[in-house]
Parts: C-alpha cells; structure tokens; sequence
C-alpha cells in the first residue's frame, strides 16, 4: 500500500473552463477520496431581483451562463409566467422550442468539441465547434445575438421569426445533419476514442438514482428522465418523445446520449416548424406578481433538469427567485465516479458530467 | 471499429475556403437584426426620458436644458429596451458594433440647429400655443366671475 497524497485539483485547470476546485487523494496513483468545492464566482445574481423589476430581470437571468442563456431566460419567463397567470401564445411557446433545441445543438457540440480536445483528438474538436458555429450564424440571424439572444420575455418572445426563415433554418440543419453525421461515426466508433472512453468513469443505474443525477449524466446510467417528456409548453405537441438512454454508465455512454441528443434536437425543431401556428408572439403585461404567491417551474436543459421557484410580494420586483441547477444536483455522482479512477481519468470524469459552473454559483 | 472516420472530412477541408474569417481585416457580415449599438435621430427626439428610464445598464443619459441624447456604449448590453420603448420611433439599432477603444467614453449627440422657416414655425406655434392658453384663462376667469356674481 502506498502512501496517501493530496493533490490539489482547480480552481485554475487547464481543462476547467470555470473554476472548481477538487482535493484529490491518490494512493499511488488512484484516486481514493475526492473532495469539492465550490464558490470561487458567486455573482449574487438572485439577489438582484431586489434591484431589476420582474420584466428587466430576464436579461439578469439570460446572464446566469453563456451557455445556456437561453433556457435560462426561458425558465425565469415560465416560472413568472406561471406567477401570474399569464398564458403564452402558442407560436411563441412553439418559436421558445426551437430556440431552446437549438441552445441544445450549441452546447452539446460545444462539449463534444471540448471531450474530444480532452482525449487528445483536436481534429475533432475543431470540426465540432466549426458546425456549431453554424448554430450561432441561426442564432444571429433570428435574434441579433450569437450568445446572448434577448429573445425570450415574460408572456412570449421578442421577436418573430418568418415561417420562410424557419423553413431555411431547417434547410440548414439538414445540411448539417450530414456532415454531423461524419462526426458522430467518429465520435461512436473511432478506435481510439473508444479505447479513451469506454470503461472511464462508470456510474451505475443504483447509483445515479442515489445521488439524483439528472440530464445526460443520468440518462447515461440509465434513468430514464428527461423533463420534456412531461409535455410542458410546446413540448405537449410532439407526436412521441422518448428520451435517449443508454445503460453503459461510462464515458462512451454519456458521449453517445449527448451525441444521439443533437438528432433529436434538430428532429423536434423540424417537428416544431412543421406544426408552428401562425398568429400573436407577444403579449403585454399588466400588473405585478401578487404578493404572497409563488410558483415553480422545471425545464430540461442541455446539462439536465433545471428548477426555477419565484415568490411575488404585490410590487414589480420578486420577493425571491431561486434556481437549482444540473450541475448542482450532478456533482455528487462526479465525485462517485472519481473515487477508484486513475489519476489521468480526472480530467476526463470531470469533464463527462459537462460541468457549467457560472449556472451553479450563479 | 476503425480510425479513419474522419479522414474524408478533413480531406474535403483542404480544399474549401477556410470557416473564419480575418476578422478586422476583413470585414464581417451582419444580418439585418444584428445587434450593433443604439442610434438616436435627434431631429426626431423629443428628449422624452423614456429610453433613460428604461435602459437597465443606465447607459443612455438624457439632458433637457441642453437638449442633448447621449449614450455609454460601453455600458450598452444591446437588449434593445429603449428601442422598443421609444414612442417616436427614433431610436434604432445599428448592425455594427463600435470599435475598441483605450478608455471609455459616452457618444453625445445635440438636438440639430433650426433652419429660419422651422425656427419660424416654432417660434408661430409657442406664440399660438401662448395664446389660446391666456385665452382659456381669460374664459376661466370670465366663467368664475359670473359663478360669484350669481351666487
């Protein structure tokens, strides 16, 4: 038996995009005991729906993360929403899809960009964020921003998009889907990314349930637990939705989840504008949340399963607003699946939990 | 099994025109909602304060006595708020953004140097304006009066 270290882990990491910090202690060189810990950008943003009222905190919201920007803004909307009664046009529930489908597309090329910079295929990883650059043009196009959108808004969205435009922006998605295609024959059967993946960081289905694992880590486990399946908003019109599962646990399962994920991504938008009603975008608002009223709400983002709550106190500004986000709930199942692995596996487990640590720390 | 899954792809890259471009070198494209930064045709302006009030960043500024619009690009996050709430649709949003600079610094714009006829004009409808209010006083006064006589 060897003698046992602490290896200190972050904040500043190369593979770390955000800080996050990890005590390691190896025995030779297995990890025996991981230890996070967290709070190195804590913004405070929740506080400040004290100092934006109800309608401008959207953009405060939308800021939580780049990434996921867009869900997020959709979250808060549909918890205020909810707060206060408000029913959303259909055509805007239906463009508030799309949108939010193709944040999917943009952070799950995004993480597959990165894991395959993390396993040493740079090829790869630079095909990958050349496609979702391809996403950001859309969203540019649609909205005025590539990360920031703007887009969404308590009782509906910002701005239309034509049906002509939803019909091009399907035209290119297919485009897409074939060179996307080349990749994900990659990324599923490349030799050496299996031999990189598979085997790496295994979680079981007992396991993820115990640490309530959410989002593609989960359903790489095998829970089968996808909020959209639930139906809420436009996500009640699609003809059939099953989640993509798979029951490996391991590196390679969360790559292929993510990976088949963007199909179903780009299969719902073409769902989506097949179906779009025409009619208002938008409504206006009148009135503030009612005092002691509160809501919650659950949204499936790209990293997993992300909860709004929002309490109203009669004035424009809320009297709370808490967000509980994957990466929190997905932390302790990446700490499971540190201990017992090889040192040089650290970066790589760290990264397959697609850890958003701007969301978390908010 | 394999590994040579990408090979046709990066082959194919060899000969397309690179995906990036040579940004400043080659200017960028932008679409017709590209957000660039906030415009104000002040001949429009009515200095309002509507934009000022609404802007979250408090990057617009408003100056009345000196009828001047001005705005902190720096400070502006291109959310479009006061675009939206400008009732004389005078604000509009520009597709390119602003250049880099060294220090920070707010665009001031003043409200355009009348021409004689609209200084003319101006000058007609105060003098109109002025008028038909003392004569609502004078009415006013007249209609009190009568009130107090007949009480």
């Amino acid at each position: 038996m060897g003698k046992r270290t602490v290896i200190p882990f972050g904040p500043q990491h190369p593979v770390l995009p955000e800080p996050m910090h990890l005590d390691l202690v190896i025995e030779d060189e297995r990890v025996i005991e991981a230890i996070p810990q967290m709070g190195f950008i804590h913004r405070g943003l929740e506080k400040l729906v004290a100092k934006k009222d109800f309608m401008q905190f959207v953009l405060v919201a939308e800021r939580i993360c780049g990434i996921c920007a867009f869900g997020h803004s959709l979250g808060y909307s549909e918890t205020v929403e909810a707060l206060m009664g408000i029913e959303v046009p259909k055509r805007a529930e239906y463009l508030r899809v799309v949108w939010h489908e193709l944040s999917r597309i943009h952070s799950h090329l995004l993480w597959l960009g990165l894991l395959a910079d993390a396993f040493g295929y740079e090829n790869l990883f630079m095909q990958c964020w050349r496609l979702r650059e391809d996403v950001l043009d859309i969203f540019e196009e649609t909205t005025g921003g590539r990360v920031i959108l703007t887009a969404c808004n308590v009782g509906g969205v910002e701005q239309d998009i034509e049906n002509s435009e939803l019909a091009g922006i399907v035209i290119r998605l297919d485009a897409m889907r074939s060179e996307y295609g080349e990749l994900l024959k990659t990324f599923l059967k490349d030799r050496s990314v299996k031999s990189r993946l598979v085997g790496v960081g295994y979680l079981s289905k007992e396991d993820a349930f115990k640490f309530a694992c959410v989002g593609p880590f989960g359903r790489a486990s095998g829970l089968e637990d996808d909020v959209r399946m639930f139906g809420f908003g436009a996500y009640g019109d699609l003809a059939e939705f099953a989640p993509v599962v798979s029951n490996d646990g391991d590196g390679y399962a969360r790559c292929e989840v993510r990976a088949l994920e963007v199909l179903q991504s780009i299969d719902i938008i073409k769902e989506m504008v097949d179906k779009i009603p025409d009619g208002p975008f938008n409504q206006k608002i009148k009135g503030a949340p009612e005092d002691g009223s509160y809501s919650s709400s659950r949204l499936e983002q790209p990293r997993g399963e992300c909860y709004y709550f929002a309490k109203g106190n009669g004035t424009k500004f809320l009297e709370r607003f808490r967000i509980r986000t994957p990466t929190s709930q997905n932390v302790a199942g990446m700490v499971q699946t540190l201990q017992g692995c090889e040192l040089a596996d650290v970066p790589l487990n760290v990264l397959t939990i697609d850890p958003c640590i701007s969301c978390t720390e908010r | 099994m394999g590994s040579f899954h990408l090979t046709k792809m990066s082959l194919r890259n060899l000969f397309k025109k690179p995906a990036t471009k040579m940004y400043p070198v080659v200017a960028p494209t932008y679409t017709s909602r590209s957000k660039g930064h906030v415009t104000c045709d002040m001949k429009e302006c009515i200095l309002c304060n509507i934009c000022e009030k609404r802007c979250p960043t408090h990057a617009i500024a408003v100056n009345k006595p000196d009828e001047t619009w001005s705005i902190d690009n720096f400070s502006c996050i291109q959310c479009l708020s006061c675009v939206r709430a400008c009732p004389k649709a005078c604000l509009t949003m520009e597709p390119d953004y602003t250049k880099a600079a060294f220090t920070k610094s707010t665009v001031t714009l003043h409200k355009p140097e009348l021409t004689p006829e609209e200084k003319a004009a101006k000058e007609a409808a105060e003098k109109e304006k002025a008028e038909r209010i003392a004569k609502a006083k004078a009415a006013k006064a007249a209609r009190d009066a009568a009130a107090a006589a007949s009480e």
